[in-house]
């Protein structure tokens, strides 16, 4: 099974793979745009404000989704010591902080037509702040750390340490009184949004997920090059 | 199954991840005060003593049939369905600040049922959907 994670084989894939992925975000993001921006109804409280949530909560389920990767990759490095994912955990992280800001951003603009404020400092949405910090941490221990041996342990330990904010913030809505309104999607108990709204939230997430990968690839291949101008030929 | 290194290292990491987990949960747990948003008016009745001077944010539904308009003023009641509390608040509400939904009232204590806001925000719930679906809805109930 390692051998498939061969710099050479993979690489081929990395520097073709993202000019695919690409094409199909380019498809699913006009569908889901029409249908969220255009096709999509009002809600009957928030009038068209409720199309940020189309960007909003995809952004968010993509940062926590990654983070969450990015701290089980972590865990497979340090316990068994699978070294082609040190790299692919690296990679992954820039896609994920991007998505996590876009979660912010738009929760606040979000915020201030319907709550009233840009900014409020209840569970949900400082825990989300956290988990941007863990990932801008994260990167920059990336950065700043020269010892290679040491590094892979310590970007390692920041991911398991900040996956404990995941489920804070998950249940962060249940668990204290926020501003933030409680969780809409459920697994087991179904969802509270209306089908004509799930369709765009759907194909958003869908588009969403494509771009990350994308730029997880783009990462993960300049890290192959990198490896390669070292003249590795192994991870 | 696994080696001993391997188990050994899965064994520490465990052990250290609870830890972890059992700290933040205290650090949460002990904060509990400073982590919730606002506070309820059961709990403000339930207060021992009340400063004035102390800013509080209290939330809960807009109670029916209470919002009133005078000059520059509005005043409202917020219930949790067990206790009430007056608002009074002049400035400008967001526009989903209306009857029968949630709301978060920022300001000052007067007493245990009176309270000065300087900030109002609106509490939405999970619920989206069209109008006309929330129309065939009220016609059902």
């Amino acid at each position: 099974m390692l051998k498939n994670f061969e710099p050479n084989k993979i690489f081929l894939i990395t520097s073709r793979a993202p000019k695919y992925v690409l094409f199909l975000f380019i498809i699913i993001i006009s569908i889901g745009l029409i249908e969220a921006l255009i096709l999509s109804p009002e809600d009957y409280i928030q009038g068209h404000s409720v199309r940020i949530m189309y960007v909003h909560v995809p952004s968010a389920w993509i940062a926590l989704g990654t983070f969450s990767t990015i701290a089980i990759l972590s865990f497979l490095i340090i316990i068994f010591k699978i070294k082609s994912f040190i790299l692919i955990a690296k990679s992954l992280a820039p896609a994920g902080l991007v998505f996590n800001i876009i979660a912010l951003v738009t929760g606040s603009i979000w915020g201030k037509p319907t709550w009233g404020t840009w900014w409020a400092w209840d569970a949900r949405i400082t825990s989300m702040l956290i988990l941007a910090l863990f990932y801008i941490i994260y990167i920059l221990a990336w950065r700043i750390y020269e010892d290679k041996e040491k590094i892979h342990k310590i970007t390692a330990f920041i991911a398991i340490l900040g996956v404990i904010n995941v489920p804070i913030i998950k249940y962060s809505v249940d668990w204290w009184s926020t501003l933030h309104q409680p969780a809409s999607v459920n697994i087991f108990s179904g969802t509270s949004i209306h089908s004509s709204m799930i369709i765009p939230l759907a194909l958003m997430t869908a588009a969403f997920a494509l771009f990350s990968i994308m730029i997880f690839l783009m990462k993960y291949n300049t890290e192959l090059i990198k490896i390669k101008n070292k003249g590795l030929d192994r991870l | 199954m696994f080696g001993k290194k391997v188990k050994l290292r899965l064994l520490f990491l465990s052990f250290i991840f609870l830890i972890l987990v059992l700290t933040v949960f205290l650090i949460l747990k002990s904060l509990e005060e400073n982590v919730v948003y606002f506070i309820s008016p059961t709990e403000i009745k339930n207060l021992s003593e009340i400063d004035s001077k102390e800013k509080v944010r209290v939330g809960g539904m807009v109670k029916k049939d209470t919002i009133k308009l005078n000059q520059n003023e509005i005043s409202f009641v917020i219930t949790d369905f067990k206790n009430d509390i007056n608002v009074i608040y002049s400035g400008a509400v967001p526009n989903l600040f209306s009857e029968e939904k949630g709301v978060v009232a920022e300001g000052y204590l007067k007493d245990r049922s009176f309270f000065n806001a300087d900030k109002i925000l609106a509490k939405h719930d999970e619920n989206y959907m069209p109008p006309e679906v929330k129309e065939a809805l009220e016609k059902n109930k």
